[in-house]
């Protein structure tokens, strides 16, 4: 019996155009929790999806208990003791929250038919250990992504497989959520399970792994000991270079923060919708980025969709440059120069089967009209423009977006809604679920765009980002604006003492 | 926090709430409008004049479940009844004559699902041949009416329990029968639990290891099934097999399903909500038979208005429900 519950040695795999990866190797020991790094389009999820049988692999071995191993679906691996939560929340929406975590291994009376009140006590009794107190009865739909992630985690855990893989659980988690799979986690690997955990949080990263391997370019850098790194070593391992890029970039964000008065492009004036969001009064000025700061639900993407006229509000109104206006629909908010990248990558934003270039020049078609057709050469000089801006890594801008990595398609999306050149961008969770380096490009671009003097509205749930980013920040609690903060009172420790205040007013 | 919940519950089950009103607004109309409307005899009628389609539609509507479709299932009827007229005919053994009949529409169904899981094809296009196929089938077997003269058959039209001036009629029985199973595999199996995990996503059935491609394989299987016995079913009516039988029935029993709140891309509806659909198609004919001078056309206009109302019902639901923290 070999000493590595899994091995995988020289494996490979190509796409169409891509090679995605190429001899990478991957040693996991027993009861270990493992970190699987790299930047977006490494290959992490592509390893894992040769592990769990989604993808056949091209080359290569893969052992598990040193016996090698060809599963031909994710089904076929769960029997063979590896079970795994992919990327992306992958459930069913339409039905029930208990049904999610047992089907497939539901309870049965004796008679053979379903055990519903036995198979509801079992999701309670199972979401109580993440602390998660919801109607298991309900769908899973009508809950937010946070808790369809942890819905998908905990239908994992319980399991009870030799190797659990979590890609990307935490990306769209809070702090606390976090903590409490960590300790699920810690408890599995003292029962002896072992966990490829993929991420691209450092800190979770250096909080809960034993050992780390680490991808680049769809290639094996290598396996390291945890204990014996530090966050700059890793961070140069990821990007391939020794970086003072942080450092530099601290400085710039600085040098923004303090700015003049500048003229307001978006204002609005107690605009609220009954039930939803109770009227706001925010600014959003020429050069600004606005942060807005709040736990999960607290309103952040609501206050998104009302601003873009996604959801009609039916209270107050608001001002673009000092004008009062309308925006009943997105097209309006288009035409009014704001543009929205909104929180669901997958489902809102990304048109799969669609290339690059015809992702990046929509909004802007839609903009100018579709009876005045963007001619050819013009489309493809934009997604050229914007591929070279945004450094987004694509064999050619006639590449389907669905090939893409999950930061290459973000950056598209956000290329899109520049290409329609607006006085106000909303980003909502940009950097969600992508690397350090496509992080601090977009973090970049940002303070760029607004050193150009566009008004961003950024929204996201990692405090670090908004205080880096912000000159304002505004913060939320139960669908209210409780507070606000500005330049030198944003850091940290203020803002979460903010949205833990208890807010009365 | 309660309250909340209730009202969620009660939410996701207005659709079927509003198809039980329509159907108690529709029979009330009929039964304030006509004298001998709010009898026995034209309630259990009801249930025995829409057998073939409500039985039809069970299957239809686990198809429908999946996010597919079957528009195979009103040949199969005609031509399940043209296979026992002619096999009556030939003199073969009756409980033969009727695995045959099952058989027919249940492997086609099978050979169906077959091709559409493991071809990926299109199940629209799949079951449009298999309409074909069954339909000109029907037409080789016989082109004119061929009459069933077999005492099962007779007896089987005219059994029946009486219940007060109303019948409880052969067919009438098999369809609670088919609805209860119906009812039963949707929300007591595991099988039917597959079947709206498949239509809610298929991606993400697949990678929760549910097995999609034999899920897929038994639905088309089951309505192939359900449209062979309504088509037996339907030889207790006409005591014939005839090509023509039967058609546009598949619409009717999408229809059926629609109108029961099934969502056409798969994943919510009940059952029951079918049967309920079924029997407000039913209970308008009722109307306008009794109402005598209005011509059958009218049916399919006033059919035709409801499935509209119910799709348009059903996006002012969708969009009313919010998501939730």
């Amino acid at each position: 019996m070999s000493d590595n519950l899994l091995e995988a040695i020289g494996v490979s795999k190509s796409f169409p155009g891509v090679k995605a990866l190429s001899n990478v190797n991957l040693q996991l020991g027993r009861g270990e929790i493992h970190g699987l790094m790299g930047e977006n389009g490494a290959g992490k999820s592509t390893l894992i999806k040769a592990i769990t049988g989604v993808y056949p692999r091209d080359n290569g071995q893969i052992l598990l208990d040193g016996v090698e191993i060809h599963p031909t679906s994710p089904l076929d691996a769960e029997a063979l003791g590896i079970s795994t939560v992919f990327q992306e929340v992958n459930l069913l929406n339409n039905l029930s929250v208990a049904e999610n975590l047992a089907i497939g291994r539901q309870p049965t009376k004796k008679t053979g038919t379903l055990d519903w009140k036995k198979m509801n006590e079992d999701a309670r009794r199972i979401l109580q250990k993440f602390e998660i107190d919801i109607d298991v009865t309900e769908l899973l739909g009508n809950y937010s992504i946070a808790i369809q992630q942890m819905v998908a985690i905990a239908r994992a855990l319980e399991l009870d497989s030799k190797l659990l893989i979590l890609d990307e659980p935490t990306s769209s988690l809070n702090l606390d959520e976090v903590e409490k799979l960590f300790k699920q986690m810690r408890r599995l690997k003292e029962e002896g399970h072992s966990i490829i955990f993929v991420t691209h949080f450092l800190d979770q990263v250096f909080e809960i792994t034993d050992k780390i391997t680490v991808l680049r370019n769809g290639e094996y850098v290598g396996l390291f000991n945890t204990a014996d790194m530090t966050k700059m070593d890793l961070v140069s391992k990821l990007m391939g270079k020794e970086i003072d890029e942080l450092h530099e970039f601290e400085k710039l964000s600085k040098e923004q923060k303090h700015k003049e008065h500048q003229e307001v492009l978006l204002e609005t004036e107690k605009l609220g919708k009954n039930g939803y969001m109770a009227p706001i009064d925010i600014d959003i000025a020429k050069g600004d980025i606005v942060g807005l700061g709040g736990l999960l639900g607290s309103g952040r993407t609501e206050i998104a969709k009302m601003l873009f006229g996604l959801v009609h509000t039916d209270n107050g109104g608001l001002k673009i440059k000092g004008i009062h206006s309308k925006i009943r629909s997105p097209k309006q908010a288009l035409m009014n120069q704001l543009a929205l990248c909104p929180e669901d990558r997958k489902e809102e934003s990304i048109i799969p089967d669609l290339s690059v270039k015809e992702n990046i020049i929509l909004a802007l078609q839609v903009k100018q009209g579709w009876f005045k057709p963007l001619s050819a050469k013009k489309k493809e000089e934009i997604a050229q423009k914007y591929i070279d801006l945004l450094n987004i890594k694509t064999p050619s801008s006639e590449q389907a977006i669905k090939n893409l990595s999950g930061g290459n398609q973000q950056k598209v999306i956000v290329a899109r809604w520049l290409a329609t050149n607006p006085n106000v961008l909303i980003v909502d969770e940009p950097t969600r679920g992508i690397d350090v380096g496509a992080k601090t490009e977009i973090q970049k671009l940002l303070l760029k765009l607004s050193g150009e003097g566009m008004g961003v509205l950024f929204i996201s749930s990692e405090i670090e980002e908004v205080v880096r980013c912000s000159n304002k920040v505004y913060i939320l609690q139960d669908r209210k604006v409780v507070n606000e903060l500005h330049d030198d009172q944003i850091n940290e420790q203020q803002i979460m003492h903010a949205i833990a205040a208890k807010g009365d007013s | 926090m309660i309250s909340a919940a209730k009202l969620g519950f009660s939410r996701r089950n207005l659709p079927i709430i509003a198809t039980m009103t329509v159907f108690v607004v529709l029979y009330m109309i009929g039964g304030m409008t006509f004298r001998g409307f709010l009898t026995n005899r034209v309630f259990f009628n009801l249930l025995t004049d829409n057998a073939v389609l409500g039985i039809t539609a069970v299957g239809m509507t686990f198809v429908i479940f999946t996010g597919g479709i079957d528009l195979s299932v009103a040949s199969v009827v005609s031509t399940t009844a043209m296979i026992v007229a002619v096999m009556t005919q030939a003199g073969v053994p009756n409980l033969f004559v009727i695995i045959c009949a099952i058989l027919f529409g249940t492997l086609l169904g099978l050979v169906m699902g077959f091709i559409i899981h493991y071809f990926d094809a299109p199940a629209f296009i799949v079951t449009l041949s298999g309409q074909f196929f069954a339909r000109g089938f029907g037409y080789i077997l016989s082109l004119d009416s061929v009459p069933i003269q077999y005492d099962f058959y007779q007896k089987a039209s005219s059994f029946g329990i009486r219940i007060g001036n109303g019948k409880l009629t052969l067919p009438a029985i098999i369809l609670l029968v088919v609805i209860a199973l119906g009812i039963f595999i949707s929300k007591k199996t595991k099988l039917g639990r597959n079947i709206y995990a498949l239509g809610g996503n298929e991606q993400s059935a697949l990678l929760m290891g549910l097995p999609v491609g034999k899920t897929k394989i038994i639905v088309y299987t089951m309505s192939g099934f359900c449209a062979s016995l309504a088509g037996f079913v339907y030889t207790f009516y006409t005591l014939s097999g005839y090509g023509l039988a039967a058609i546009g029935l598949e619409m009717d029993a999408i229809a059926s399903a629609v109108i029961g709140g099934t969502l056409m891309t798969g994943g919510y509806g009940t059952i029951f909500g079918t049967l309920i659909g079924t029997l407000i198609q039913g209970v308008i004919k009722t109307i306008i038979s009794f109402h005598g001078e209005l011509s059958a056309y009218w049916i399919k206009i006033f059919v035709g208005g409801m499935l509209l109302s119910f799709i348009l019902l059903q996006r002012v639901f969708v969009a009313g429900s919010g998501k939730r923290d």
